[in-house]
Formats: C-alpha cells, sequence, structure tokens
C-alpha cells in the first residue's frame, strides 16, 4: 500500500465519520462544525488532486464564509437544540433504507462502468490546477458565465437584505 | 496514483449522508447543511474527473458550484430568518401553511 493510499482512507475515515456526526449530533452548533472539519478534508482531498485553487477557495468560501454565516444564524435564532417531535413514526426507518437503496444502486453503477473510467495516469502537463491556469481558463473560455456569476451574486444579496429587513408599519 | 473509483465512492458515500440528512432531520438549518455537503460530493466528483481526464473544466465547474452554493445559503438563511420572526420555530414540520 502506497502511502497516497493510506492517506486517502485516513482522510475518508475523518470525512465520514464528520459527515455522519453532523447527522446525528442534537446540537446544530457540533452539526455546523462536523461540517467544517468535513469540508476541510475535502480542501486536503482537492490538494491531493492536483487542484490547489479550488483547495484554497474551498477553505476560505465554504468553511470560512458559509459555514460563519450558518454559525451566525444559529445563534441569532437560539435554534442550538430544536426539539425533535417525531411526527410520522414510520419516517426514519423508511429513510434509511431509501438511503441503502441510492448507496447499492450508486455502487453497482461505478462498478459496472469500467470502461467508462480514464485510466490512471501519474504525470500532467506542468501548471495544472495552479491559479494562473484557472485564471486563464475563466477569463478566455469562461467568460460569460463569469460575468453571469456576478449578476447571481448581485441578486443574492439584494434578495437577503429584502427578505430580513424589518418593516415597520 | 489512488485510483478514480475510490473517489468515486467517497463521493457517493457522502452524497448518500446528505441526502439521508434531508430525509431524517427537522431542523431546517441542519437540512440546509446536509444539501451543502451534497453539493461537496459532487465537487469532490468533478475534481477527481478534473484530475484524471487532465482538463480545466471539471475545476472550473467546482469554482461555479461554489458561487451558485454561496448564493443559495445567503437566500436561504434569509428565508430561514424571515420564517423564524412569523413562526417562532425553524421546525419544518411547523411549516404547514401559506400565509404567515
Amino acid at each position: 500500500m502506497t502511502l497516497q493510499t493510506l492517506l486517502f482512507l485516513v482522510l475518508a475515515l475523518v470525512a465520514i465519520t464528520s459527515a455522519l456526526g453532523m447527522l446525528i449530533s442534537r446540537n446544530a452548533v457540533y452539526s455546523a462544525l462536523f461540517l467544517v472539519l468535513n469540508f476541510a478534508t475535502v480542501a486536503v482531498y482537492f490538494l491531493l488532486l492536483n487542484a490547489p485553487f479550488i483547495a484554497v477557495a474551498q477553505v476560505s468560501v465554504y468553511a470560512g464564509a458559509i459555514m460563519v454565516l450558518f454559525l451566525f444564524v444559529i445563534m441569532l435564532l437560539g435554534a442550538e437544540r430544536a426539539a425533535q417531535a417525531q411526527s410520522i413514526p414510520w419516517q426514519r426507518p423508511l429513510a434509511i433504507s431509501l438511503a441503502i437503496v441510492l448507496l447499492l444502486e450508486a455502487g453497482f453503477i461505478l462498478l459496472g462502468q469500467r470502461g467508462v473510467v480514464p485510466m490512471v495516469t501519474s504525470e500532467l502537463p506542468s501548471g495544472f490546477g495552479s491559479p494562473a491556469q484557472v485564471g486563464t481558463e475563466l477569463f478566455q473560455n469562461y467568460l460569460l458565465p463569469f460575468e453571469v456569476t456576478s449578476v447571481l451574486l448581485l441578486v443574492a444579496m439584494i434578495g437577503a437584505i429584502v427578505l430580513t429587513k424589518n418593516e415597520k408599519k | 496514483m489512488v485510483s478514480i473509483n475510490f473517489y468515486l465512492g467517497l463521493a457517493i458515500i457522502l452524497f448518500t449522508i446528505g441526502a439521508l440528512g434531508v430525509l431524517i432531520r427537522r431542523n431546517s438549518i441542519i437540512i440546509f447543511m446536509s444539501v451543502e455537503l451534497m453539493l461537496n460530493a459532487a465537487n469532490l466528483a468533478f475534481v477527481a474527473f478534473a484530475r484524471y481526464w487532465q482538463t480545466m473544466n471539471g475545476q472550473i465547474f467546482v469554482f461555479f458550484i461554489m458561487t451558485v452554493a454561496a448564493a443559495e445559503v445567503a437566500i436561504g438563511l434569509a428565508l430561514i430568518v424571515t420564517i423564524f420572526r412569523s413562526k417562532a420555530s425553524i421546525d419544518v414540520d411547523q411549516m404547514n401553511s401559506l400565509k404567515g
């Protein structure tokens, strides 16, 4: 077993455990912190996959900005311990069995599609995934989507302000 | 070099955990976090494919997914705050009327 495989398996263990912790923990703040851990391990995977720019963006945007927003709203609403009243008794077993079906289905497809998955190659063109190459790609081939993204963010900003504005009548 | 099947398998497992979270939790903030987990699993699959096909397109797509996720979180949390103001609860079972 190579060092990289070992690293992959250890990180997979951390990622799956933190995802399950997010799912199970009663306190919403703990859930958010487990999710931060999960995002950080996925960022390490991005580094292993030669995507340093995406990895840094993952840490700063996801684990940083988005999760701070989540924690802020959890604490603003005081919703750390929402009562888990179970109104439909068969909901949980049904949901778990459906999730197992989804897992088996996707695993079956993954194991069946041997020809589609590309061959493993270890050599890459130099500078693959570097910020310079991401920028070149973004501003040459993906310029229009990039500009549309700015409109999307503007709309989201205005929408958030309008929705949370306190109307005094 | 780890086989791409390992990365895809991990992405599948994370996606399933996210879907399970959407199905069994009642707290709407946790449901929202599960959606983020599913988006993240998709990102992992994208970056793995980008690495193994040796093209940048997958990484650019992940960049756009992150932007859309940020916009979605801003709007979604604003909606949750608004619902909390009128219902004093963020339990999805309480959201059963069209007009607050």
